[in-house]
């Protein structure tokens, strides 16, 4: 059995605290923000000489010139800002949520495949992933607090969630959101959110205690086929909750814009991440002898996953871009020009990072089971992919007020610590092999023909 | 044109004959050839052969088939028929260059794949109508076999070939 470190469970807990501290400063600020500092910060764009577009695009019945505004407008204006200001802390610490609990998920999602596909290499990681799924009922309830509280016009993360906005007779009406209100409407979300992060959690919870139970069951494989009909069960539901979950919790803060793969993007952003989480404690616990019958050719596997989906997420990314870009409809087009106007360095060293940096590094067959080459590429791939989050969510909430500081870099540590605390501790509570799996011989035995194991000879090839 | 006797070895089982390939040359003999119904995951690696170059070729063709598809999108739709297409007449390669990426990248695929494999028919040997080299025809069925020079130590190797596992092993001349 593994022991969990009393040093590394310092670290964790230290980083849990340092992000609190860091979060609650965010809020401190982002709370002393008043509607001085929003017109100070207009007027500062202004001098800057770059034109605010995501305000021009949520009141797009404005004049160009700033002139013609009446008083009312530039209230209006100065407002809006100082919601977005506003925002910062909640913005901060929603990415960083997300962001966590959306690859603790799709690491449950890729170990119910490993399931349901009865995947033979991957045994031996079986309980690394169900470790790093610990994680995931703390960030649940993360989650539903912040989506409660947004619905309780505690911030104003989701602009749909306005008073007014389907009310025809105020002057908050939107007449583009109050045509979906039959999806976007408060009572709605609430429940839907709910309804995901339960499902998710009861295939966890039952997936978990059943998957150790295994270990001794002694059955006739009664007990492994009952875990593979729940995978099959929730594989099913994973796939539409996954898709509903990117349209309320991502693309509800541009209401009015849609994209019909854009569940795909998240999902693919979301899965490379979760295979490179799984690489860096498959590597750290391989480092510390945790993990038995492990070998190269299972790094070299993860290393292969991680380099493909970074393939795919930027199939996926460039076809969402390019399609919008030779259409050239405004209200397809907003997206991304919110994009290119007040985040365009991290929206293109994006694309470098999760694309370009993978592929060079991971092309190749021999670095692929390097742990130093996979540990170098997944934490660019992690931290391109934080980057895209970011740039999901902080348009619609923050606009022209985002900056990469105290309150993320904050939120970032809580999710670490978090991620680091609760996966470890399940790790240490279970064997860290499923021994009576009956693939286990197999994945023990695993070896891609074309590397050589280190610490082993050459001649030992099948 | 001295006497060229090979000895031919057969077997049965791929695990079988990955054995007896390491087995003969760790008694330092030189392996002709293997002939093989399918492909043995690690034969080259035993055999000592070098490590292919096609993926290298691979790289090569994947450049060219990406220049070629550089070269005609600016050829066909800027300069010698330039379009308006999707309100975007900037007539510049450049600019245009999102609606072009998709062509760059089937033709790269296109080039590596479609020359990668005329590559390897040249290498191996083949082309249509080519005779087969195959000395039997059970190692296009349900036999792998060993080819070995033999140089006056035909019982020495006939001895060590049964001792790996061959179900047959026959002397022949080779033409």
């Amino acid at each position: 059995m593994y022991q969990f470190s009393g040093k590394l469970k310092t670290f964790s807990i230290v980083l849990i605290i340092l992000g609190v501290v860091g979060i609650a400063l965010g809020f401190y600020n982002g709370s002393n923000k008043t509607i001085d500092d929003a017109k100070h910060a207009i007027e500062a764009s202004h001098a800057g000489g770059h034109g605010d577009s995501t305000h021009a695009v949520a009141n797009s019945g404005e004049a160009d010139s700033h002139s013609a505004h009446t008083a009312a407008e530039i209230a209006k204006h100065e407002e809006h800002v100082l919601h977005q200001m506003h925002n910062r802390p909640w913005s901060a610490f929603y990415v960083a949520l997300f962001f966590s609990l959306g690859l603790t998920l799709l690491v449950l999602a890729f170990y119910a495949i490993q399931r349901v596909a009865q995947v033979g290499w991957s045994v031996v990681l079986l309980r690394v992933m169900e470790a790093i799924t610990a994680n995931l009922l703390p960030v649940s309830i993360f989650m539903i607090i912040i989506l409660v509280l947004s619905a309780m016009h505690w911030n104003h993360l989701f602009p749909w969630m306005k008073e007014g906005t389907f009310d025809p007779t105020s002057e908050n009406y939107d007449a583009v959101v109050a045509g979906k209100a039959w999806w976007i409407n408060t009572p709605g979300f609430i429940i839907r959110s709910i309804v995901y992060l339960v499902v998710w959690n009861v295939y966890r919870f039952f997936i978990r205690k059943s998957s150790i139970k295994e270990d001794t069951a002694n059955d006739g494989l009664k007990t492994y086929k009952k875990n593979y009909n729940a995978s099959v069960i929730f594989l099913f539901l994973f796939m539409i909750t996954e898709s509903m979950m990117a349209w309320d919790w991502i693309m509800g803060f541009d209401p009015h814009w849609f994209s019909t793969l854009f569940s795909w993007y998240v999902l693919s952003t979301l899965l490379v991440s979760a295979l490179t989480v799984i690489a860096f404690f498959t590597i750290y616990l391989r480092s510390k002898d945790a993990l038995p019958g492990i070998n190269d050719s299972h790094i070299h596997d993860l290393a292969k996953f991680m380099f493909g989906f970074s393939v795919f997420w930027t199939y996926l990314w460039f076809a969402q871009f390019m399609l919008i870009w030779y259409a050239d409809i405004p209200e397809e087009t907003t997206y991304f020009v919110a994009r290119f106007t007040d985040y365009k360095l991290p929206f293109l060293a994006m694309v470098v990072m999760n694309f370009v940096f993978p592929v060079l590094l991971l092309i190749n067959s021999d670095f692929k089971s390097k742990p130093w080459f996979v540990f170098i590429g997944g934490a660019v791939i992690l931290a391109g992919h934080y980057i895209d989050v970011f740039i999901m969510v902080m348009p619609g909430t923050v606009g022209s007020q985002w900056f990469f500081g105290i309150p993320e870099i904050g939120a970032i540590c809580f999710f670490i610590g978090l991620l680091i605390y609760t996966t470890l501790n399940a790790f240490s509570k279970a064997n860290p092999i499923p021994k009576a799996n009956p693939f286990l011989k197999e994945s023990e035995h695993f070896h891609y023909y074309n590397i050589e194991h280190t610490g082993e000879d050459s001649g030992d090839h099948h | 044109m001295e006497s060229s006797k090979v000895i031919h070895a057969f077997y049965n089982d791929d695990e079988v004959l990955m054995d007896a390939v390491k087995a003969v040359k760790a008694d330092h003999h030189h392996i002709e050839e293997v002939f093989c119904p399918f492909p043995v995951h690690g034969l080259d690696k035993a055999m000592g052969l070098a490590p292919t170059k096609l993926a290298i070729t691979a790289f090569f063709y994947g450049i060219t088939g990406l220049s070629v598809a550089i070269w005609m999108t600016n050829y066909m739709m800027i300069e010698d028929w330039p379009q308006d297409i999707g309100g975007k007449p900037s007539f510049s390669w450049m600019e245009n260059m999102p609606a072009f990426v998709p062509i760059m990248f089937e033709l790269t695929v296109f080039f590596a794949a479609h020359l990668m494999v005329i590559t390897f028919y040249m290498r191996s040997r083949i082309w249509p109508f080519k005779e087969a080299e195959n000395p039997d025809p059970r190692t296009t069925d349900d036999h792998f076999l060993m080819e070995i020079p033999v140089n006056n130590n035909e019982e020495e190797l006939t001895e060590l070939l049964a001792r790996t596992g061959a179900v047959e092993i026959n002397i022949v001349d080779k033409h």
